[in-house]
């Protein structure tokens, strides 16, 4: 499943943990949010970074008091029409600061990428091949955005203050 | 009316050409029915019996003529020659093929209209009073307000895939013409004691096989707010709504299991984080989204003009006047209904033709201005007392004039096993076999004003827990069999309908309307006192006694 990173197609240097797999020596890890929770002190003080996957349904204020300690927040989609990490992800760019990695996993299609980004997403495992590579291209899809969101793209009903200020000053 | 500038045109654009990729990735196989699915189903386009159908949203219910000539146009070019026009100020067309669908919406993009999120779970269109800005005694016009939420709510980065749909309503008048407690949320607009606007909001509203009637969540919510209140009870319902069960996935069913006063502890909660937020919306915001709508320059016209007072010797014009035609606003204008209920046909049908021909008539006596309502009727809003007769006689040569608007041939009725993939009922021959029945214009009269609901399933789409006669469509062992409610309604004393007894057959069905109709002449006090009124005063029993008693 490739991974898109920055805009672009990337090498994914996390392997994934399940609940009960051996921790290996070095490298980045992602972690099953209740692994991470019960064993936060032993999994950061290894070398290499830390990534958690949250699940959809656990409230995501529980994992503030750690936001600091980890690399990526790994959000799940278990299929494309549940939304309600994009709820967690809004939450985590725009009430908790969150800057680091904010990854959606599960069924990603290319039709979700703009709702991910303005949601705060920057990272995404992409299930077919050919919607990873039409990323940049999918990404621009939409000039126009009605609502305000954490990711600073200015909105419409902005756009046309501006458009009346600009045009007030000739007259 | 309200013009796209734009930015509002390149959005939509923008949805077309992705649409129209989706289509090409369909037909290609790239994706599968199942991933597109949901895709077609946010572009209103849904698989039903024989064909895709394709529901087009015409916002808060207002069109301005060149639009009502682009559906006329889909309806020639890309289906039929007809459209139904649904419950909730949308359009419907039914022999759609697929790979026409993107040229389609790029006809209608030309003029402004779109079919985002007209199904799917997501918000859906933005309804309203299709007498808005005309109704008498109205606060102020809920279209502004409704357009900034149908633009608020159009592709959210958020709450594009729900646990369920989501309709949100906006009334601006005392009597309630949106059905705004049958909603999950319903706006009704008023001014607090320093004459500022907000609104009280409902929710929890809703139809379907569990029926609620919404609850007050809040009793005043500020204009510059309402953004901020929305998006809070969104996100409460976005991740705590239901998503292991189809049928108790709508925010109703959420509302209901909490308690009202627990929701609306959490949605509080959720909104003080952000009502202090971009969200908040300023006075320029909303004078600019009001400067885009056009309102008619009124003459200065007399209350009761010669034409109108010749033309009251004809007494089928004066039948017509009195049923269509309702005050407004302006001395010397008044609201015209059009009834698309024909004695014989399928409620909320129009031919193309129709469409056209109501297009120049519009042009010629009502601004360039049409309404749909939610009972499946249009509306010319701004039309002369003068001009009245002779628009009666366009109307009539249509086939648009039936004086029934309503009464017990108006009936709203979903459609049915005739079209639809989930209905277990036919709706649509019920409806035509009691608009026969009840045919005579003094007998409908005698009657007075009735609302029969029908529906060919427990999914409610033709609203018959709210009808004063609902009428459900089920499936008892192979056979179509017909659940009769009375007392139900829409408007503001919103309330659901109970049964009056065992289900009855296809057959049977236009037979007992009957009886129910002759119990309620029977039972009345005076003439005066409507059905709703009767069955209010007296319950259920006495009708269950007459209509059943030789069953």
């Amino acid at each position: 499943m490739p991974l898109v990173n920055g805009g672009k197609i990337a090498d994914d240097s996390f392997v994934k943990l399940a609940v009960d797999t051996p921790l290996p020596e070095g490298g980045d890890i992602l972690v099953p949010a209740e692994r991470f929770l019960s064993d936060a002190d032993v999994l950061l003080a290894r070398a290499g970074k830390v990534g958690v996957i949250w699940p959809n349904n656990r409230d995501i204020a529980e994992l503030v008091p750690h936001l600091g300690r980890i690399a990526v927040v790994a959000l799940v989609f278990p299929t494309f029409r549940d939304g309600r990490a994009y709820s967690q992800a809004r939450l985590l760019r725009e009430r908790y600061n969150y800057r680091g990695e904010l990854r959606a996993t599960g069924q990603i299609l290319r039709d979700q990428f703009v709702f991910m980004l303005r949601a705060g997403f920057d990272s995404f495992e992409v299930k077919k091949q050919a919607d990873a590579e039409a990323f940049m291209q999918t990404a621009k899809r939409y000039s126009v955005f009605y609502q305000p969101t954490g990711d600073g793209r200015i909105t419409a009903l902005h756009r046309r203050m501006q458009l009346r200020h600009s045009e007030g000053v000739g007259t | 009316m309200y013009a796209y500038d734009e930015i509002d045109r390149t959005l939509v654009n923008e949805r077309v050409s992705e649409f129209r990729d989706q289509v090409k990735r369909r037909l290609s196989g790239e994706l599968t029915e199942d991933e597109f699915k949901i895709l077609r189903l946010q572009n209103g386009v849904y698989l039903q019996l024989h064909a895709y159908m394709f529901r087009v949203a015409i916002p808060y219910g207002t069109l301005a003529t060149n639009q009502l000539r682009a559906l006329a146009h889909v309806a020639r070019k890309y289906d039929r020659g007809y459209g139904h026009f649904t419950t909730r100020q949308n359009i419907q067309f039914n022999w759609i093929k697929l790979a026409e669908l993107p040229d389609a919406l790029a006809d209608l993009a030309e003029v402004g209209i779109h079919a985002m999120q007209t199904s799917g779970n997501n918000m859906r269109n933005v309804t309203s009073d299709q007498w808005a800005g005309v109704a008498p005694g109205e606060i102020e016009d809920p279209r502004i307000w409704s357009e900034l939420i149908r633009q608020h709510t159009t592709l959210h980065p958020e709450f594009s895939f729900l646990p369920r749909k989501f309709k949100i309503a906006i009334t601006a008048s005392d009597h309630d013409r949106a059905a705004i407690k049958i909603h999950d949320i319903g706006l009704k607009l008023i001014k607090n004691e320093k004459g500022e606007t907000g609104f009280e909001v409902l929710v929890g509203g809703g139809l379907g096989r569990t029926p609620f009637i919404g609850k007050t969540i809040k009793h005043f919510v500020h204009g510059r707010d309402i953004l901020s209140y929305i998006e809070a009870i969104l996100r409460v319902y976005n991740q705590y709504g239901r998503r292991d069960n189809i049928y108790k996935a709508r925010i109703k069913i959420l509302v209901h299991e909490l308690g009202i006063e627990k929701f609306s502890r959490e949605v509080e909660e959720e909104w003080q984080h952000i009502r202090n937020s971009s969200l908040q919306i300023d006075d320029e915001v909303i004078e600019d989204i009001r400067s885009r709508f056009t309102y008619p320059s009124y003459e200065k016209l007399p209350h009761n003009p010669d034409e109108l007072r010749q033309a009251a010797a004809d007494p089928d014009f004066e039948a017509w006047r009195k049923n269509s035609v309702a005050p407004h606003k302006v001395q010397g204008y008044s609201i015209v209904t059009i009834s698309l209920k024909p004695i014989g046909a399928p409620p909320g049908d129009a031919t193309a033709e129709q469409m056209d021909a109501l297009a120049d008539l519009a042009d010629k006596y009502s601004f360039g201005e049409i309404r749909v309502g939610h009972e499946q009727n249009l509306a010319l809003p701004h039309v002369a007392k003068r001009d009245l007769p002779a628009l009666w006689k366009a109307l009539d040569k249509l086939g648009l004039a039936t004086p029934n608007v309503n009464l017990i041939t108006d009936i709203i009725a979903c459609p049915g096993l005739d079209y639809c993939s989930l209905a277990n009922a036919r709706s649509i021959p019920i409806a035509q076999e009691l608009t026969r029945r009840f045919a005579n214009h003094e007998l409908a009269n005698l009657i007075g004003r009735l609302h029969i609901n029908i529906s060919g399933c427990i999914n409610a789409c033709g609203h018959h827990h709210v009808g004063h006669i609902g009428i459900l469509g089920v499936e008892k062992n192979g056979e179509e069999v017909y659940q009769i409610t009375i007392g139900g309604r829409a408007d503001e004393g919103a309330a659901l309908g109970n049964l009056i007894g065992p289900g009855v057959k296809f057959d049977e069905v236009a037979d007992v309307i009957e009886d129910v109709v002759e119990a309620y002449l029977a039972l009345r006090e005076r003439p005066e006192e409507l059905f709703i009124d009767t069955v209010k005063r007296l319950g259920v029993e006495p009708f269950k006694e007459r209509v059943y008693a030789t069953r």
